[in-house]
């Protein structure tokens, strides 16, 4: 304890009540207040309603909702493949590749995600590889940018795992591709769960790539978002910012209910 | 595939080995190295395939470039130092004068990094807003006619919104760094009658400057390229490179000039990617 005073101890406490309420929980208050209210004009709203929520959901809402889930799925699955491929793979290479490579996987995330759907539209508005105005595209610009954090995740989780096993698995016969599925990638799991959670969480706020690439037919949940509060339906943005959150934080406990239980703890 | 079994392998075997690294690597060459090589070509060479400096230069001479850039480090050092100071305060508090859910708390805000950046901005509307929370009150009490808090369609809008989101990422590190810090020290200290002011000076801030150099290179790159806060906020004056780069290329179709900014952009990024991952070796040795 650094500070023993009673009272020093309350003012730091406020202090941090203060900065928390203000920083954190004020906005999600406020959103969630907001989605629920039925007109704002004074310092607390008219009256409350869950109009907006049928609204929205009456609407293109749910379009959007399915369509940030597909590809928020197939892009982290692809994403958990490769990112996992990558970092298993990289064992096998000498050290100074190792390093080069380890940074260029991780590079996509340092590169700002509006350039990222730039380079997309670039590269493939023309044949052979025409992709504009296709739903993979979408789906490769989540990828990329969701990419880094699974290598990163596994890579961690791939450090951390005591090569006992392994060796014990070799050692015994175990063949390398016997030992990968049913030794190193049963250690691994818990870690590929949550880089797969977070590329999930990740792919379901993405704005910045989305905006650049996204065909009329696949608006996903920010798109949606961001086109309510421009035309200045702000409570219907809400409404449906309150839906992406609910979504993300259900999918993030859901998975981390699952590596609980996998792990035992 | 371990090492040992690398070792024991005949040569033929290992040098196979290798090349599982091959599909990965393949993949994230043509879905972005080739992609971004495209723009750096876009940017420096016109439709006829001849190098053009003469854009370039117009580009970077231009006002809207040069607000830009001025408005993205503005922001984004002002948001930095904010995430430095806020998190470290938390973090100071959540760690050495713990209260009851103090870890829970901690948890929480750790949850805010996996939300999406714009909930803030839109928060912040029914907050601050000119019909907002704290205007509507103020008006109420104070009975004024015009809303008196006007800050939320400026640059400090955005980096109060950046603040809010990009806090956890210094928070995070830092706590990591100061649960290693001997609890024994700061007793010590303490009994011989260190005031606490002194002992975080000079017990718990030593311990404390990695975390704040590696987090705060990473809220540098972080607010460098964020796009949803400053889209959200759509207040005109307030431009920065990435929202430059998309109202050139979605809004005007001026791809090259999108593909210029975006070079330059990407550069600066892959500046402080390489001081953060600079700080953040140095954390980890």
């Amino acid at each position: 304890m650094l500070v023993w005073s009673r009272s020093g101890r309350l003012v730091l406490w406020l202090l941090f009540a203060l900065i928390f309420g203000v920083l954190f929980l004020a906005p999600l208050a406020v959103i969630l207040l907001s989605s629920l209210s039925d007109q704002w004009n004074g310092v607390l709203p008219n009256g409350l309603t869950t109009e907006h929520y049928t609204d929205v959901i009456r609407g293109s809402a749910w379009n959007s909702v399915k369509a940030s889930l597909i590809t928020g799925f197939l892009a982290s699955a692809l994403a958990l493949v490769s990112g996992t491929w990558a970092a298993l793979s990289l064992r096998l290479q000498g050290h100074a590749l190792k390093r080069l490579l380890g940074l260029l996987f991780f590079i996509p995330s340092a590169v700002p995600s509006v350039s990222v759907g730039l380079g997309l539209l670039v590269a493939f508005s023309h044949p052979p590889l025409l992709l504009n105005g296709t739903v993979a595209i979408v789906m490769i610009a989540h990828f990329v940018l969701i990419s880094a954090f699974t290598f990163g995740n596994v890579s961690a989780g791939l450090a951390r795992l005591s090569p006992d096993f392994e060796q014990v698995a070799s050692s015994l016969g175990a063949r390398p591709a016997y030992r990968l599925w049913h030794v190193t990638l049963p250690l691994l799991a818990p870690y590929l769960v949550a880089a797969f959670g977070l590329s999930f969480a990740l792919s379901m706020g993405e704005l910045g790539a989305t905006v650049m690439v996204y065909p009329p037919g696949w608006v996903t949940l920010p798109v949606s978002i961001f086109s309510l509060t421009d035309r200045g339906d702000i409570f219907a943005g809400a409404a449906l910012t309150m839906i992406l959150v609910a979504a993300t934080l259900v999918l993030l406990l859901g998975l981390e209910r699952v590596t609980a239980r996998a792990t035992g703890s | 595939m371990s090492d040992a079994i690398a070792i024991r392998a005949p040569m033929a075997k290992v040098s196979l080995g290798k090349f599982w690294i091959v599909p990965p690597a393949a993949l994230l060459a043509l879905l972005f190295f080739y992609p971004l090589a495209l723009i750096a070509r876009q940017a420096f060479l016109d439709d006829s395939g001849v190098a053009n400096a003469a854009e370039i230069i117009r580009v970077l001479h231009s006002r809207f470039f040069l607000n830009a850039l001025i408005n993205t480090v503005t922001i984004s050092v002002s948001a930095t130092a904010g995430c430095l100071i806020v998190g470290l305060v938390l973090a100071l508090i959540l760690a050495f004068v713990p209260f009851p859910g103090s870890g829970f708390i901690a948890r929480l805000i750790d949850t805010f990094m996996a939300l999406p950046t714009f909930l803030v901005t839109l928060a912040f509307t029914f907050l601050y807003g000119s019909a907002g929370m704290l205007n509507a009150g103020l008006m109420e009490t104070f009975s004024l006619p015009l809303p008196p808090v006007d800050f939320l369609y400026s640059t400090w809008g955005v980096v109060l919104a950046e603040v809010t989101v990009y806090t956890p990422f210094i928070l995070r590190p830092l706590l990591a760094a100061f649960s290693l810090v001997d609890r024994g020290q700061i007793e010590a200290a303490s009994v011989l009658g260190a005031r606490p002011f002194r002992i975080v000076r000079q017990v718990i801030l030593p311990a404390a400057i990695p975390a704040l150099i590696a987090g705060g290179s990473l809220c540098l790159l972080l607010t460098v390229n964020e796009f949803g806060i400053v889209l959200f906020i759509g207040a005109k004056g307030v431009i920065t490179l990435p929202l430059l780069i998309y109202g050139k290329a979605i809004q005007e179709s001026a791809y090259q000039i999108a593909c210029i900014i975006a070079v330059i952009n990407i550069a600066l990024s892959l500046g402080l990617f390489g001081l953060y991952r600079f700080a953040a070796g140095r954390l980890g040795a």
